[in-house]
């Protein structure tokens, strides 16, 4: 069907036929042609739009949230009163298990970059994502994860050694069964997509950026990315290095994490907090490039404080580092390890004051209109502010001994995680959304959103300090009546109700608005960045002619958007630009679709599950992967093999 | 029909840029540089397992005698010897010298297979076994980890080779691939040398 339809274009378009003099609507035909993906099954197999598997990340990395969100309601009702009968000792530690690694590894991470993968390319106005393909490959490793965590817990084989499976609990010794291989693949899937796209969006962010977009006119959204990215490639090889030496320990009889056989089970801790201690500004790096894209629009000025901010992505990227050293030298050295720690905790206060101040004076300096993205991002400044205070507390060494593995832990890292990534993430889509759908969301149901999350969020977490302090140990799944914690858990466990109230009308709202929210418009927001120079839902090739920029905030300084011409419209071709100062330096072929990535994430998975129960699956699984990546590079002459 | 107005302004002509970029400037290039970041995280944190663990042993090796040096070396050797023609298939490639790559890319198979017959008998060198001990367990990995690198590239390697030779070859893309798969090369070489010096070494001191 493609191939006909190529056929009859090598006879109606002559080869090396260029854009300049085409009329706007034969130029966006003959692109639709050549860039669009067939409304067929092999079309949604083998698509390499980035705007369409961006959405379907993003869809599924919300559908996570949603079902981890409802094994926290479970725990909920379970601890609500003392001695319930709802949940047994053994599923509940599934349960906080899948709920902790459901959360970090197939949403929060993944949501982050899936929201990349659509943005990022429309931000730096190009036509595709760097190595499309691979990017299809994430998208159906990253499913196979997750559909393999969710269908190991449907059949009782869920991991429940908690989300950061500490070794021995973990280990050939306690871990009988496959739970804790269960958790160590889905790490692998998980990771593999993580890397693929970081890898991607280097190259896009590098490469790809429209003539004119300098260093100093990237939009702080995509630098936020940038960093992100440098992180998880030097953060996700230590979980793979662990996960994978914790199944050769299972399967294969090693010794890494055995004291007896000269292994150690403080390794396992230090590779685990190489990568997760890093993970947290994975998480939340891209959340502060949110803000900083969506305040600027409803605050109706440019960003204060271009570069520092900049700077202070940057600067925490590098300090997220600066502790992992810390943890590789402490090993020998307690004392000065610990100062280095508090040194490197302290110094990232710096980056972070600096952006809550240049934030704040973007908001004091502009004319601010409260839509509803913006009231998500004031809900994060609050919340942020009172996870940083209890950080400050957990991290000065007597209360932390005081409070450790309580509830006074959970409520932090909750309103770190939910308060620093989650309410930004939410004004992200009511941003975004319009771009995504060509439709508006609903101020006025959003703002409900926005209240009963704020308020249900605060009465669910808060109080969970104070059951900490109180001594309540975390991930137990019941508690005596003679312990006074009974009147609170009730509390916070109807709080959560509210919160999930909350969650569930932006869910439903984001349904209703995909039919029938208000018609956009290509820039309804009247914002600066070239994602709103493009129709809502852009095209199947962005734009129709490449954008050329000579300002950080295109569409309020230029008063007509200059654009580029002289590109073939018979294959895919992009600009490909210089690191600094953009200038373009070739038109590059981007691939075209192609349905042997999915055959290759098919063979990759088969591997990657039949290992957790025979070594030898590494070796003849390993044949369908490499026949399946033979065809996928193998040249077939098309004009984008052309040079 | 297009009125000056419905025009937009055209401000920049990319049409007499080329169709490809070389090295810096194509995107394959930065793409398996990012993937060489990636895998010299991994070596290096494997490479940061063995000393954390030798450092917390009592004695080290655990239990065996050092590696035998014979295979191990013989492996440094032919893996440093092949980079001189690997640098050769290289520079022929950035002259788009068909006849030569196709020749130096054979010659760069058998240099990929070459070393992986004294690999199989260096494990048996390591003088323990992968269940004996942590020890065993580091060594069988790191050697391991590099080997499966070794038989990657030989396959990346034999499928460009194969490509050289159909009528995909005479490409300027190709070209590019064959310097991309030089400089991969270039990289599982010079990372066995660390993990030659600590397998090696360290049991020595
Ligand atoms: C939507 C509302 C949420 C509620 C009501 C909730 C509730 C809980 C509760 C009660 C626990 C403690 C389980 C125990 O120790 O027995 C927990 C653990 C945890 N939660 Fe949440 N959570 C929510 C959202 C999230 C989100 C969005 C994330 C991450 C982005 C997250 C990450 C975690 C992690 C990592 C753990 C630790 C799991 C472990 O102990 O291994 N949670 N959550």
């Amino acid at each position: 069907m493609m191939r006909a339809e190529a056929g009859d274009l090598q006879h109606s378009i002559a080869p090396d036929m260029r854009d300049t003099d085409l009329a706007p609507e034969v130029l966006d035909r003959q692109l639709e042609r050549v860039w669009g993906t067939p409304a067929t099954l092999w079309g949604i197999l083998a698509t390499v739009d980035h705007k369409r598997i961006g959405r379907r990340y993003v869809a599924t990395a919300f559908i996570f949230l949603a079902m981890g969100g409802v094994l926290a309601l479970l725990m909920r009702l379970q601890l609500a009163g003392p001695e319930r009968r709802l949940i047994g000792p053994d599923r509940y530690n599934q349960i906080f298990t899948m709920h902790g690694a459901n959360m970090m590894f197939l949403f929060a991470v993944p949501v982050m970059e899936a929201i990349a993968v659509y943005l990022v390319p429309l931000m730096v106005g190009t036509r595709n994502i760097a190595f499309p393909r691979l990017n299809a490959f994430s998208y159906w490793i990253y499913l196979a994860g997750g559909v393999l965590l969710w269908v190991a817990f449907a059949l009782d084989m869920g991991p429940d050694i908690g989300w950061f499976a500490y070794v021995p609990l973990s280990g050939p010794q306690y871990g009988s069964g496959k739970r804790a291989d269960i958790w160590a693949q889905m790490i692998t899937f998980t990771e593999i997509a993580a890397l693929a796209v970081a890898v991607e969006l280097v190259v896009t962010v590098l490469k790809q950026r429209a003539p004119g977009m300098s260093l100093d006119r990237v939009p702080l959204f995509v630098w936020a990315m940038l960093v992100t990215s440098f992180c998880v490639i030097m953060a996700m090889p230590a979980i793979m290095v662990a996960s994978t030496s914790l199944i050769l320990d299972r399967l294969v009889g090693t010794h890494f994490y055995n004291p007896a056989e000269g292994g150690d089970v403080l390794l396992w801790q230090h590779l685990f907090w190489f990568f997760g201690h890093p993970e947290v500004y994975i998480i939340f790096l891209p959340a502060v490039g949110m803000i900083s894209g969506i305040l600027p629009t409803f605050a109706r000025r440019p960003i204060f404080g271009y570069l520092p901010l900049v700077l202070a992505l940057i600067a925490t990227g590098i300090l997220a580092f600066g502790l992992w050293v810390h943890h590789m030298f402490a090993t020998g050295l307690p004392r000065l390890g610990e100062s280095f720690f508090t040194a490197s905790s302290m110094a990232i206060a710096i980056p972070n004051g600096v952006q809550i101040f240049c934030w704040l004076a973007t908001l004091a300096l502009g004319r601010p209109v409260l839509a509803a993205p913006l009231l998500f991002v004031l809900a994060f400044f609050f919340t942020f502010i009172i996870g940083g205070l209890s950080g400050v507390m957990v991290a000065s060494v007597p209360l932390d001994t005081q409070v450790h593995d309580t509830y006074f832990v959970v409520a932090h890292f909750h309103y770190v995680l939910i308060g620093g990534a989650v309410f930004p993430l939410m004004g992200a889509i009511y941003y975004w959304f319009p771009k995504l759908t060509g439709r508006m969301m609903s101020e006025r149901v959003g703002r409900v959103v926005c209240g009963l999350v704020f308020v249900g969020f605060n009465l669910t977490f808060f109080p969970m300090h104070i059951l900490g302090l109180q001594g309540m140990p975390r991930r137990i799944y019941t508690y005596q009546p003679d312990m006074p914690w009974g009147g609170l858990n009730l509390f916070v466990s109807l709080s959560s109700c509210l919160l999930a109230a909350g969650f569930l009308i932006f869910f439903i709202d984001i349904m209703r608005c995909m039919r029938w929210g208000l018609p956009a418009g290509d820039n309804p927001w009247n914002a600066a960045t070239l994602e709103w120079a493009t129709t809502s839902p852009p095209r199947s090739y962005n734009f129709a002619r490449i954008p050329v920029v000579s300002s950080a905030n295109p569409l309020w300084d230029e008063p007509e958007l200059l654009v580029s011409s002289g590109l073939r419209v018979e294959r895919r071709e992009l600009v490909i630009s210089t690191v600094a100062a953009a200038v373009p330096e070739a038109r590059d072929a981007s691939p075209a679709n192609s349905i042997w990535p999915f055959f290759a994430a098919i063979a990759t998975t088969g591997m990657l599950i039949s290992s957790i129960f025979t070594p030898w699956a590494v070796v003849w699984g390993s044949l369908p992967v490499m026949v399946t990546l033979i065809g996928w590079f193998w040249p077939k002459s098309t004009p984008e093999d052309q040079a | 029909m297009t009125s000056i107005l419905q025009k937009p302004r055209m401000a920049f002509d990319l049409s007499e840029l080329p169709l490809h970029g070389k090295r810096s400037a194509s995107l394959t290039w930065w793409g398996t540089l990012g993937f060489m970041l990636i895998e010299g995280s991994g070596f290096a944190l494997v490479l940061a397992v063995y000393l954390y663990l030798a450092s917390i042993a009592t004695e080290w090796p655990l239990g065996a005698p050092p590696p035998d040096l014979l295979p191990g070396t013989i492996v440094t050797a032919v893996l440093l010897l092949s980079l001189i023609p690997n640098m050769l298939v290289s520079r022929w490639a950035r002259q788009e010298d068909l006849r030569k790559v196709r020749i130096g890319m054979i010659v760069m198979a058998l240099l990929g297979i070459a070393p992986l017959v004294p690999r199989a008998f260096e494990f048996s060198a390591l003088n323990v076994l992968w269940d004996s001990n942590a020890y065993g367990s580091i060594t069988w990995t790191l050697l391991g980890l590099h080997t499966t690198h070794l038989i990657t590239d030989l396959i990346d390697t034999l499928v460009l080779s194969a490509l050289m030779f159909t009528r995909h070859g005479r490409n300027p893309r190709r070209f590019g691939d064959v310097q991309d798969n030089a400089m991969y090369w270039n990289f599982v070489v010079l990372t066995w040398l660390p993990i030659y010096a600590s397998l090696y070494g360290i049991p020595r001191l």
